[in-house]
């Protein structure tokens, strides 16, 4: 019991974390190359975890990181609960990719992501972005395998589920 | 935990019910962007949830500030000896003109005594800090360390020691968010220095500065020109530079011309800037003398009649559908509006 607690507590840990590292402002240079924190964290947990990332919790969890960095209040629950969904349809088989496949699959999930952003801002009407908007998915990507290194080794660690 | 049914994965096939889940979710999302979109929900929720959002701020802006905090420790002795020296030959410069300028000013004073006006060239300010929040990419938006509490309201204008660089636009108790002046929404009125020509600059769509995008093909406006703020519209006040002409070209139609503008503020590099305290008063003639007649009581509602005019007048339209009636209202009618709200 305490240790699904522990567990929780990690998870939601994460997952605040991840949001600290999406506000965290970034030399003009390196803006554009910050990747979306909190869609590879949610990742990571929606595939490792069984049962713990649903849809509902995708679209609350979007809700609250638009009250901190949102232009308008549902776009990152839109983002994220389109994630989260195609995650869980293809759990099963991304959990046996290799890692390669798996950062392939990771950027496709990105790009995916940023397409709705898009179509988004531009009904809203806002500009069309510049090209190195499209650059974020790529870190992101690139990052997958050390970030999910990283949390499997820490989560070994702590002896979670 | 006892697996009955493999149903949050299927190896294969889809099941209908997470379909329907995600369209009502999505659908849920789409339904609040639109009313947030309407309505601005979001900074009033953010407002509400200020106790959780605030702190977040405040905890995300500790690694910038950690860093400048490591660098002045760091800091080369020498560096810091030259920089200090450099302020004090700029602040002695600047006081050097400002002696001179007193007796100018007092000067200006004694004639607009004279011509009756009571525009004043004393300035009430408050220095604020510049919070490091990442609000989101190409947001034209800064987040300042002063709130509702320190007496911020929405409408400040914003500026910094090279020219205005926006006005604040909402505020929570202890801290405040500035639309700056390349935002696309935002327009604000401003004067040619050389010529005295009247326009409006907007917000570049591309994020890259403001553009000047209804010249009269006749306007006398070259690339160097530098732009002040007109005062008219009541929100900026008057003579505070803008940005500087970098390009003149004719638009797609051949009809007017557009100027592209660099702003004169530091955008991007500024960490300290000065919140204005009074707003300015709007510019023109002044209010007509109360004729004598039959008492106030009798009078038709005043209010009536000068909304309209108000609101044209306001150089900024909050919301983005707003805009456009604003744009086109305001190059043509802000002189008349700000000279009938008084």
């Amino acid at each position: 019991m305490n240790r699904q607690r522990l567990t929780s507590w990690w998870f939601a840990g994460t997952l605040l974390v991840a949001l600290l590292f999406m506000l965290v402002p970034l030399p003009a240079v390196l803006e554009p190359f910050k990747p979306y924190w909190p869609a590879l964290v949610l990742l990571y947990w929606a595939l490792e975890s069984e049962g713990r990332v649903s849809l509902g919790l995708a679209f609350l969890l979007g809700l609250g990181i638009d009250l901190f960095d949102g232009v308008l209040l549902g776009e990152q629950a839109l983002r994220l609960c389109a994630l989260v969904f195609i995650v869980l349809r293809f759990r099963s088989r991304l959990r046996f990719f290799t890692m390669g496949q798996q950062m392939l699959a990771v950027l496709a999930l990105l790009l995916n992501d940023r397409i709705l952003l898009l179509l988004v801002r531009l009904l809203s009407g806002a500009p069309m972005p510049p090209a190195s908007w499209w650059f974020a998915p790529f870190t992101g990507a690139a990052l997958w395998p050390f970030l999910f290194l990283l949390l499997d080794d820490l989560r070994m660690r702590l002896r979670l589920q | 935990m006892a697996r009955t049914r493999d149903e949050s994965s299927p190896l294969f096939a889809g099941n209908a019910a997470g379909t329907l889940r995600l369209i009502v979710y999505l659908a849920l999302a789409v339904v609040l962007m639109v009313l947030d979109h309407r309505n601005g929900w979001l900074w009033r929720v953010r407002s509400v949830a200020s106790v959780v959002v605030e702190p977040m701020y405040r905890l995300a802006d500790l690694p910038g500030a950690g860093i400048r905090t490591l660098s002045v420790a760091f800091a080369d002795r020498k560096l810091l000896t030259e920089q200090n020296q450099r302020l004090r030959e700029d602040l002695l410069l600047a006081n050097a003109r400002l002696n001179r300028m007193a007796s100018v000013a007092e000067q200006n004073l004694h004639l607009k005594e004279l011509l009756d006006t009571r525009r004043s060239l004393g300035l009430k300010v408050q220095l604020a800090r510049v919070v490091g929040v990442d609000l989101g990419a190409w947001q034209q938006r800064l987040v300042l360390n002063l709130g509702a509490r320190d007496g911020v309201k929405p409408g400040q204008p914003v500026i910094d020691a090279h020219g205005v660089m926006g006005q604040v636009i909402d505020v929570l108790p202890t801290t405040s968010v500035v639309m700056l002046v390349t935002d696309p929404v935002h327009a604000i009125p401003v004067v040619v220095e050389r010529s005295g020509l009247r326009t409006v600059a907007y917000g570049a769509r591309d994020g890259s500065g403001l553009v000047l995008p209804n010249i009269p093909l006749s306007a006398d406006v070259r690339p160097g020109d530098r732009l002040l703020t007109s005062g008219l519209g009541g929100r900026f006040p008057p003579g505070f530079p803008v940005g500087k002409v970098t390009a003149v070209t004719t638009d797609s139609t051949g009809m007017f011309r557009v100027a592209r503008v660099r702003p004169a503020a530091d955008i991007d590099r500024s960490e300290d800037v000065l919140l204005l305290h009074d707003q300015a008063e709007p510019d023109g003639p002044p209010a007509p003398a109360v004729p004598a007649g039959p008492p106030a009581a009798l009078a038709p509602a005043p209010g009536a009649s000068v909304a309209p005019a108000a609101a044209a007048s306001a150089a900024i339209a909050r919301t983005p559908p707003a805009r456009p009636a604003a744009s086109a209202s305001l190059p043509s009618a802000a002189p008349a509006a700000a000279g009938s709200t008084r």
